[in-house]
């Protein structure tokens, strides 16, 4: 008989399924995982030492390139801490806006892991119904804030400017004739809200089609069910959060159990696994599709009765309207201040956490009185997810770990920071 | 809410007594700190008692302490020439290759290390804070025995602060390329870094070479002393 000696196989950094610049080092026993050791930090930018090295306003859009595929959850985890210390109220409407575009970003970031993952495990279609969905949000995205993802729309106080009273339009080219265009222009006819409205209704139909796809799929289900089980003290012990605490039956969400913003009126559930591996997740993940729809209902409904302002009146903080500093020197003063120094934040510290997509996205600020943080820590979910890797493939198969990868919704820009 | 936490931090001091050298609240959040030889039997302590019940560490990170409170821009009094420009070297932002760092106040312990922690069970969060004792040398105790998930986290606070932790039992560099030298987090680490990369066509090959980029601050930085900050007098403090 032949002898059989393990071996390491080097995996990423560019790998298809590495999901951005993932490099493992396995060992391996012919096609059994012994070890897996994540090599990180190919994406490393220091933006917590950038952070330290601007002021507080300007480091907003930093947040963005975190998680780039979650960006305003990312600035509203920032914002919180940042307004904890400051200690100013947001406007009702404001925090409804948050919400809504929370849950908005909540969808973007689960449609692209939906898609990604099903490729991984070699569903393609799933990838094109995704990003279907993803460009009407992400025309969303456009219409508020005029990028498409790195938004820098919540700031201090509030969100930078108003929902818009209408939508962009397609219009007529080469490639769309005009019975075309007019069909996709339907709905954005009206306001942002008329058609965030006609996407939440329209919404359940899709996610049934992807649970068409891969619910009941034999393929998807040999390649996720009893892959990578965590169980519940376990997912605890190694800092699991969001949907990857949830797939192991621990029913844990900050948007109901320490609600900030309007959560605490909004009306949804909570979904939980009960196997801990990943097919659970994946079943979660669905179910956190539909809740998310329903809260950007209420957010919607909401919205439309009730206007009002959506940034703090406190000029320290919020810069005063444009019409206002043409006229009015002490709006143009503070204008000044904001944009060149910034403003100080008190001394102390504070903790600031919100329910992102992929878990729970802390970010944690020292402050010495200045206008730039002392030291800003940014607390991101994959990571601790990213360090049970070894354990989660430990006695899989090599293509397993690349539907375990897929399970652990992995990115690179906020576990390298 | 705010009950809840004044609560966790009585009951914080009685169970730990003359372990705690600081118990405070502030902002709805409870920051205990302990010493490095107390570490480890108040870290198990607060998982395993039912009153604390915190299972799950959240976050650990490393905290620098040797600039804090400095500034570039003294805005409290001009000068017969007005007042300073906030543009002379006190910060890392603006320390050019092979700069001297500036004298650092030596009043505190310089390196922390913060943990967050989270009680599922009990929905109350925790900020332990320990300092570590040697500044050339800052050792803390590996948590990894109790959180599992300390892992990762310990490794970068060891990478970007240099802080050594006892007993974690695989403590390599994690976020910083192969072969880095120097803790890129700590204050007298500069911004722009030591060393830049390229590749040399006529060596044929990448090297590394002292950093180019002109370090640059665009705004200083400055404490105000803002009075919306004071500290409320004695009596005036239910705010």
């Amino acid at each position: 008989m032949s002898e059989i000696r393990n071996y390491t196989l080097n995996f990423g950094p560019q790998h298809p399924a590495a999901h951005g610049v993932l490099r493992l080092v396995l060992e391996m026993d012919g096609e059994v995982i012994q070890r897996a050791d994540p090599h990180i930090g190919l994406l490393h930018r220091a933006t917590e030492k950038l952070a330290e090295s601007k002021p507080y306003n300007q480091s907003i859009g930093y947040m963005d390139r975190l998680d780039y595929v979650s960006m305003m959850c990312n600035e509203h985890g920032y914002l919180l801490a940042m307004e904890k210390l400051l200690g100013i109220e947001v406007p009702e409407r404001a925090q409804y806006i948050r919400v809504m575009f929370d849950e908005i970003t909540r969808l973007l970031n689960h449609l692209l892991w939906i898609g990604a993952h099903g490729l991984d495990v070699g569903a393609m279609t799933i990838f094109l119904y995704a990003f279907r969905e993803r460009e009407d949000l992400m025309d969303l995205y456009e219409a508020v804030s005029g990028a498409r993802l790195h938004a820098t729309y919540y700031r201090p106080g509030g969100v930078a400017r108003d929902l818009p009273d209408s939508m962009p339009l397609y219009s007529p080219s080469k490639w769309h004739s005009k019975k075309e265009v007019d069909k996709l222009n339907e709905a954005r006819s009206g306001s942002m809200l008329d058609f965030i409205e006609d996407f939440t209704n329209r919404f359940p139909r899709y996610v049934d089609e992807y649970e068409t796809l891969l619910t009941d799929n034999r393929i998807w289900k040999q390649r996720l069910v009893d892959i990578g089980i965590v169980s519940p003290e376990r997912a605890l012990q190694l800092g699991f959060t969001g949907p990857m605490l949830r797939g192991s039956g621990i029913e844990w969400d900050l948007r109901k159990k320490q609600p900030y913003e309007v959560y605490d009126r909004m009306d949804f559930d909570i979904p939980v696994g009960t196997n801990g591996d990943s097919y659970d997740r994946y079943l979660v993940r669905m179910e956190e599709m539909r809740q998310s729809n329903r809260i950007i209902k209420q957010c919607v409904d909401w919205l439309r009765n009730n206007p009002g302002p959506v940034m703090a009146e406190d000029h320290k903080v919020a810069p005063p309207r444009r019409e206002a500093m043409k006229a009015d020197m002490e709006s143009l003063i503070h204008h000044f201040k904001l944009f060149t120094e910034g403003f100080c934040l008190p001394a102390g510290e504070a903790y600031g956490a919100i329910e992102h997509p992929k878990g729970e996205f802390g970010v944690y600020i020292v402050s010495d009185g200045a206008n730039k943080p002392y030291r800003l820590k940014i607390r991101a979910p994959g990571f601790a997810h990213l360090s049970a890797l070894d354990e989660m493939t430990r006695g899989h198969m090599l293509a397993d770990v690349v539907a375990v990868i897929g399970t652990q919704d992995i990115v690179f820009g906020e576990i390298d920071r | 809410m705010t009950n809840n936490i004044q609560q966790l931090s009585e009951k914080l001091a009685a169970g730990f007594g003359a372990k705690l050298t600081g118990n405070v609240v502030d902002c709805g959040e409870v920051t205990i700190e302990v010493s490095v030889n107390d570490l480890m039997s108040v870290c198990l302590k607060l998982r395993d008692d039912h009153e604390f019940a915190f299972e799950q560490l959240i976050d650990l990170c490393g905290v620098d302490y040797s600039e804090y409170g400095q500034t570039e821009w003294v805005t409290e009094q001009a000068t017969g020439t007005g007042f300073s420009r906030g543009v002379d070297v006190a910060s890392h932002g603006r320390l050019r290759f092979g700069d001297e760092t500036p004298e650092k106040k030596k009043d505190c312990l310089r390196f922390a290390v913060v943990y967050h922690l989270l009680s599922v069970t009990n929905n109350q969060r925790l900020r332990v804070r320990v300092y570590a004792e040697d500044d050339a040398m800052p050792v803390v105790p590996s948590v990894t025995t109790i959180w599992a998930g300390a892992n990762w986290f310990e490794r970068e606070a060891f990478d970007l602060f240099g802080i050594h932790f006892e007993g974690h039992n695989d403590l390599r560099r994690i976020l910083t390329d192969y072969g880095f030298v120097g803790h890129p987090f700590r204050k007298d680490f500069p911004l722009v870094g030591h060393v830049e990369m390229r590749y040399d066509p006529e060596q044929k090959r990448v090297i590394y070479q002292p950093v180019t980029i002109e370090p640059r601050v665009l705004v200083p930085r400055v404490i105000r002393e803002d009075n919306r900050y004071f500290e409320p007098e004695e009596g005036a403090a239910d705010v």
